[in-house]
């Protein structure tokens, strides 16, 4: 890590570790925004990671970024952190001045007709909760304020905000910006991806704390070589999802907007591991990780909700086939290799 | 916190001029075998293409010049064997004197141990096998019987090793012995040798049969083989701990997932000649976890180089890639649903029946699957 990574690891994990409690996870869950925790957050820039410093921001890379990123998931925190991240870099590319306040993305589809921003997106991340809303249309990065939006309450299973938001002639900042036509996606997988690999290490290390605090048969469960067996095979597929994220980071800051191979890839294999993870962490704590009062399940119902976000896993891996198939098999290789 | 640590490493870009010319040479080199013998990669010996890799420098790439090394770094090695095996190289009669036996005489060996034998592996000459299972000693390889007793200028080796990969064709085998019958005393009694196996009287090497009827692995039968004192490896009672050090280096190569790579080639032009989406979904998860197993191995390849000990992570590379490798056939037949087929069949129809008999062996060779998951379970320190 140098140093700016390890300013932002301390920051952010410090911070998280802290303040996302139990309690403040619940009562998000029940509705209340942890608005102190997202000024605190925003007051330390772990939002305007990716922004240039000139701009505000850290002036970042997105392997900067990913510690954010996974921090945000390890910690399971409800806040907009990972998509205030990507939307302030999607401002900042634009040369949109980043605003304060709670920014989300606008996924979806949306028309700009004479500064004005109309359309709608239906699964947006803490849309009740969020100021302003990015949206990127036709090439154009749009920032609005959602003051006056239409918005309807929706969640994903882990009860983080995913609302739908109408927006009707919104007065909007527009600039083109250069970035490739799927970039919402395409960096909204990236986003998860992160998110996800941090999620799973939780699931590693609070997984093997468990098995070693819990006795069965007069010793700790993780005495049991069958339980042993199951742990190694779960602490693997997050070191497995480690490395893919950070690869697909390091080629986004190497490759400007041409990493989608590798960033297809790390969606691809954090949602496989996610499956096999989220059964094992569950088998391992027992009944007690089925409870609402446990809080395992913050980060396991997580990881059943943004694998199917910005593209399942078997989404990209249909576009990464096709491509494989069609460049012809002796194209793998060198492919791969060469990246 | 994971015990484990995977920094990504990059290639150094001055690897680049080596892979091109790994790939002329392989593109003049392999149209004539067979793609069904390609798929053997680092199973398949043939001592005229290691000769003429020995004559490249591709053998002992990183050792010290005056044992016939070629100073070159671990990236550069890395970058040979992932080319090899990713085409389907013979390059098994040399593999376990480069990745395995050469090293352990580096670290252990004495000068004359050395300057006798590296030069000869380093040009393709020299092979050899490693002796450690028996018929009674698998997983727990500390049961090992085989008895090296002292007698006079050297020791008399009786006992059976088993399962020793192409000890019919090798030129020395290091075997581990017992030297030590204190059974109090497990671990501090072995001893690794050196053995001459083409000039020792008392071994008979009997090739047995795998499963596809293929004769690689063998039982060697020791009766009285006097093996002189100047052949011992190491120190008297350190074999353990130079086993254990060996096996690291065992474990930890880009062939813990390749082996089957191979496959999904074939996989791949069967599905282009079909045209349209078909099996799209399914390629594109077996690249992404490809470029992932990649990505890891090339992290214990920078540990490597930094001089570090990944011995944990190379057990969590071969863990995961064995699983790759060994899924490889099954996705082919759920994709496909094409009969394996032996000696005759289109290429992928005999790569495939090739593969499908040999992968349960990938989870055995090399420490078994449930061994690797111990090892990363000590590591998350649950055992
Ligand atoms: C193709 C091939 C090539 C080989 N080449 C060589 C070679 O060149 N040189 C050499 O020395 N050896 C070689 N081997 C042997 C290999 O190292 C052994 O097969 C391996 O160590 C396992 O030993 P075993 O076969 O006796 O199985 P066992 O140890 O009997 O194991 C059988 C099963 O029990 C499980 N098991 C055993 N102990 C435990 C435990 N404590 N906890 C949980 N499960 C356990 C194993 O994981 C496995 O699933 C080769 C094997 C194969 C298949």
């Amino acid at each position: 890590m140098n140093e700016l990574q390890t300013i932002l690891s301390d920051s952010v994990n410090g911070l998280l570790a802290e303040r996302v409690t139990k309690t403040l996870v619940q009562k998000a869950e029940e509705g209340e925004f942890p608005a102190a925790l997202w000024n605190e957050a925003e007051a330390n820039g772990l939002t305007r990671v990716l922004v240039p410093e000139a701009d505000g921001g850290a002036g970042g890379t997105w392997a900067d970024a990913a510690i954010v990123l996974k921090a945000a998931g390890e910690h399971v925190a409800p806040l907009p952190l990972a998509d205030a991240l990507l939307a302030n870099w999607f401002l900042a590319t634009a040369g949109i001045e980043v605003p304060e306040g709670v920014t989300t993305l606008l996924d979806g589809d949306f028309t700009l007709d004479g500064g004005k921003l109309s359309g709608e997106a239906s699964r947006v991340s803490f849309g009740r909760n969020a100021r302003y809303g990015v949206a990127i249309a036709k090439g154009v990065v749009v920032l609005v304020s959602l003051d006056g939006a239409e918005i309807e309450h929706g969640i994903n299973v882990a009860r983080e905000p995913r609302d739908r938001v109408v927006l009707r002639g919104a007065a909007a900042t527009a600039k083109k910006a250069p970035l490739p036509a799927n970039a919402m996606r395409l960096y909204g997988a990236l986003i998860r991806a992160c998110q996800m690999a941090g999620a799973l290490g939780y699931l590693s290390s609070q997984s093997v704390a468990y098995a070693n605090e819990r006795t069965q048969f007069g010793k700790p469960i993780g005495k049991f070589q069958a339980i042993q067996q199951q742990l190694a095979v779960l602490s693997t597929q997050a070191a497995a999802c480690g490395v893919i994220t950070d690869h697909a980071c390091a080629q986004a800051d190497k490759r400007g907007h041409d990493a989608v191979f590798e960033i297809a890839a790390a969606k691809i294999r954090v949602d496989d591991a996610s499956s096999i993870a989220t059964s094992i962490a569950h088998q391992v704590h027992g009944a007690i990780g089925f409870t609402y009062e446990h809080g395992l399940h913050f980060a396991t119902r997580r990881l059943w909700s943004w694998r199917a976000e910005f593209g399942a896993g078997r989404e990209w891996a249909e576009e990464l086939g096709r491509e494989t198939i069609a460049a012809g098999a002796g194209a793998l290789w060198p492919r791969v290799t060469a990246r | 916190m994971q015990p484990f640590r995977f920094d990504l490493c990059e290639l150094p870009g001055e690897t680049e001029g080596l892979r091109e010319e790994i790939r002329a040479f392989l593109a003049e080199e392999l149209p004539r075998i067979p793609k069904a013998t390609r798929a053997q990669t680092w199973s398949g010996s043939d001592a005229a293409f290691s000769r003429k890799m020995g004559a490249k420098g591709w053998i002992g790439m990183t050792w010290p010049k005056q044992y016939g090394g070629h100073e070159r770094s671990f990236f550069d090695r890395y970058v040979m064997l992932e080319e090899m095996l990713a085409a389907g190289a013979p390059v098994g009669a040399h593999w376990i004197g480069d990745r395995q036996s050469g090293p352990l005489l580096l670290r252990f060996g004495t000068e004359e141990q050395r300057r006798k034998i590296l030069p000869r592996v380093a040009k393709g000459e020299c092979y050899f096998c490693i002796g450690m299972s028996e018929p009674d000693s698998g997983s727990d390889l500390a049961a090992t019987r085989t008895r090296a007793d002292k007698v006079d200028g050297g020791y008399k080796v009786n006992g059976t090793k088993l399962w020793t990969s192409g000890a019919h064709t090798a030129h020395y085998m290091i075997g581990l012995f017992r030297t030590n019958l204190d059974p109090q005393n497990k671990h501090a009694g072995l001893t690794q040798f050196l053995v001459d196996l083409k000039n020792t009287d008392g071994i008979t090497i009997r090739p047995i049969k795998d499963l596809a009827g293929n004769a690689h692995f063998n039982e060697v039968v020791f009766q009285d083989a006097f093996v002189p004192d100047g052949m011992m490896v190491g120190t008297e009672g350190g074999g353990w701990g130079q086993v254990t050090a060996e096996l690291a280096f065992e474990r930890s190569g880009p062939e813990r997932y390749l082996s089957s790579f191979l496959l999904m080639v074939e996989m791949i032009r069967e599905l282009e000649k079909r045209g349209g989406a078909e099996g799209a979904c399914e390629i594109g998860r077996l690249v992404a976890h490809l470029v992932t197993l990649r990505q890891m191995s090339l992290s214990v390849a920078g540990m490597l180089e930094k001089g570090e000990n990944p011995a944990l992570e190379a057990s969590v590379v071969k863990d995961l890639g064995a699983i790759f490798e060994q899924d490889m056939p099954v996705r082919a037949h759920e994709l496909l649903g094409i009969e394996p087929m032996v000696g005759e069949g289109s290429d992928y129809e005999q790569v495939l029946g090739y593969l499908t008999q040999t992968v349960p062996s990938f989870s055995l060779r090399g420490g078994t699957r449930e061994i690797l998951r111990g090892i990363i379970a000590r590591g998350l320190g649950l055992r």
